[in-house]
């Protein structure tokens, strides 16, 4: 094992997957020679030259809509949007183009395409630079959807995502960027559509994504000590999602709570609500629960920003309710 | 430019198997055969053929909501064309596409493309897989005056130039964004400049306009620009001045246009055009013109019947290719 940052093991993912496969490529803005804006691309331009390592002009929408076409025409192309929140300039390449492509033709076009890109509120980034988009793209057909937790999550997933032969939407907390942890020194995968058990215990599911993962184990510690044993679930990929892991453990805790970034209304975390009261309502003892951010947009103020981002103390209560 | 027989024949053929395919498509579609929408080539066949002509097979297009010119002149199959126009399973995309959605990824098809301008994008990208993987292949992307008010428009070509991208941008100026006219000099307007290719210069890259019913003009400036991006000298803007003789789509009142304009135009028939300096210059008699239009009216029945005849997608099929699989 080797201790990396969340970014450094995303860079190694990229750089293995390039080192492997020539069709392989980035492009964004500032992922060259300024190392990407939160430093994830790093000194890839070095290594793979301006080539394979695309510095582009502010261009969202070429970005996105390239990345299709290269797709479809024999590269493996891994776009980055600056933020998450920028995606709203290249929605219909999301939407309609790179989603659509493979079914719209009936099955012909290939497009193998990664958009990575950092969401979350938590640095002061205002409004427009910390959205939490998972809602966005988990309702559309033909996207794969992932948000890593941890360093090795992150490496393994990425690289399943450059070898995926669809599109897939490679979310990345920014909170996350910077935090450390294990990751296996061989070559490894993780397949999308695997939830990962962080934490097991009896009394309560919670089912966590992103940056609320680590909240949600805090909250575990703290509440381990009063002797409630949370479960907790991340799901890692969104799409394909991992029903049967949620699931039974619901079924072994009776309890859920969702616990995600996102702001509340039609969120993802809607979306797993759903399904558990679809599949496994007989499982539960109590309301199932969702703790999100408040519906507003994200504001700038320190204070503010932290009354509408849920706290480890506002997963702790949720608990607390349903037991 | 094309100089022998067979080449210039074989431009024939396509512009008249796209008349008499699009004359089809009307047909079919006013008696209720075609479900959806259908926004026909007609009057605007110089284009996709001559543009076409100057591509090798591993060569790439992006085409538009209008695109069986586009996809039949870059060597679509007829049959495949026409049952998937129709629904049937037996279509080029199982009847998932229709229209505006046809593509055939193996003859470098890139689709036809139901948003005005998404194809621009698209184009850079074959342009960047060709820089990626090492090919001399060139992408022709085909827009229209429509989408030349588009942001895909400003962000593709910046790109490709900046990027010295190996694509030919074809815009076909039919004079039309539905009912909004691309220029005049009084009253409504989509763009405040007589021609498309003015924009060019914005961008670094050469911008030519030419005739868009000569189909001999077209050939010639998008072989030269093909030529220019395949050895490495970056895109190119053509625009093809030209004219569509039905409405944007099958159904629409044309109330923004006058029937002088229609009739006008069609004295500029590409067809007539190209047929008649055919037959000046002695390059084909009466005679060998008369076999070819039989002949492609033969096979457009052929494919018709084709089509008519073939099942409809089995409702099962709804939930296949929502993601890529392959096939063995």
């Amino acid at each position: 094992m080797k201790n990396l940052t969340y970014a450094e093991a995303l860079r190694e993912a990229m750089a293995e997957e390039m080192e492997k496969d020539s069709s392989v490529f980035i492009m964004g803005e500032d992922v060259g020679v300024f190392g990407g804006c939160f430093g994830v691309t790093g000194d890839l331009v070095q290594r793979f030259g301006e080539d394979r390592v695309r510095d582009t002009p502010i261009t969202e929408t070429a970005i996105v809509g390239g990345a299709v076409g290269a797709a479809m025409t024999g590269s493996r192309p891994i776009a980055e949007l600056m933020f998450a929140s920028f995606m709203g300039v290249a929605m219909d390449e999301v939407f309609n183009q790179a989603a659509k492509m493979c079914y719209m033709t009936g099955g012909q076009a290939k497009v193998p395409m990664v958009l990575r890109t950092p969401v979350g509120g938590g640095i002061g980034a205002a409004a427009q630079h910390s959205v939490c988009n998972e809602s966005w793209v988990v309702g559309i057909p033909g996207l794969k959807v992932v948000l890593p937790s941890t360093p090795a999550d992150a490496k393994g997933l990425l690289k399943s995502a450059i070898r995926d032969d669809n599109p897939v939407i490679f979310f990345e907390h920014k909170v996350l960027y910077e935090t450390k942890g294990e990751v296996p020194e061989e070559d490894y995968t993780i397949p999308l559509g695997k939830a990962d058990i962080k934490r097991e215990g009896d009394d309560a599911t919670i089912i966590a994504t992103g940056m609320f993962v680590r909240k949600a184990l805090e909250a575990a510690d703290q509440l381990a000590k009063e002797g409630i044993e949370l479960e907790v679930i991340d799901p890692r990929s969104l799409v394909p999602l991992d029903k049967e892991t949620i699931l039974a453990s619901v079924d072994k805790t009776g309890r859920a709570i969702i616990a995600t970034e996102e702001t509340k209304r039609g969120s993802f975390a809607s979306e797993v609500a759903a399904v558990i009261s679809e599949e496994g309502l007989y499982s539960l003892e109590a309301p199932i629960l969702r703790v999100c951010s408040e519906d507003t947009p994200v504001p700038f103020s320190t204070v503010l920003e932290q009354a509408y981002l849920p706290s480890t103390e506002d997963i702790i209560t949720a608990v607390k309710s349903s037991l | 430019m094309k100089e022998n027989k067979e080449e210039l024949l074989e431009m024939l053929e396509k512009m008249l198997e796209i008349r008499e395919f699009e004359s089809s498509v009307q047909q079919y579609f006013a008696e209720g055969q075609i479900p959806g929408f259908v926004h026909l080539y007609l009057g605007e066949e110089a284009i996709a053929v001559g543009a076409c002509s100057a591509l090798k097979e591993d060569d790439y297009i992006t085409s538009t909501h209008r695109g069986h010119g586009h996809l039949l002149a870059k060597g679509g199959d007829v049959k495949k064309m026409m049952a998937e126009i129709f629904g049937k399973v037996t279509g080029y995309n199982r009847g998932k596409g229709g229209s505006m959605h046809i593509a055939d990824v193996s003859l470098g098809i890139l689709g036809a493309n139901g948003i005005v301008g998404a194809g621009l994008p698209i184009a850079a990208g074959s342009g960047i897989s060709s820089q990626i993987n090492g090919t001399d292949a060139v992408t022709v992307c085909f827009f229209g005056d429509g989408a030349s008010n588009r942001g895909t428009f400003h962000e593709t070509l910046n790109m490709a130039s900046v990027w010295n991208l190996p694509i030919v941008f074809v815009c076909e100026n039919n004079m039309y964004g539905i009912s909004m006219p691309q220029y005049q000099s009084d009253g409504r307007k989509g763009q405040n400049i007589k021609d498309v290719a003015d924009r060019a210069v914005g961008y670094g890259i050469s911008g030519i306009t030419i005739d868009g019913n000569d189909v001999l003009a077209v050939n010639e400036a998008v072989n030269e620009a093909v030529k220019k991006a395949r050895s490495n000298g970056g895109p190119s803007l053509i625009e093809c001045k030209t004219y569509r003789w039905r409405g944007h789509f099958e159904g629409d009142p044309t109330n923004y246009r006058d029937d002088e304009e229609l009739e006008e135009w069609k004295k500029k028939d590409p067809i007539k055009k190209f047929s008649s300096f055919l037959l000046d210059e002695e390059i084909i008699t009466e005679k060998e013109f008369k076999q070819i239009k039989d002949k492609i009216k033969e096979k457009v029945e052929e494919a018709t019947k084709f089509a008519q005849e073939s099942a409809e997608p089995s409702p099962d099929d709804v939930t296949n290719n929502v993601y890529f699989e392959e096939v063995e």
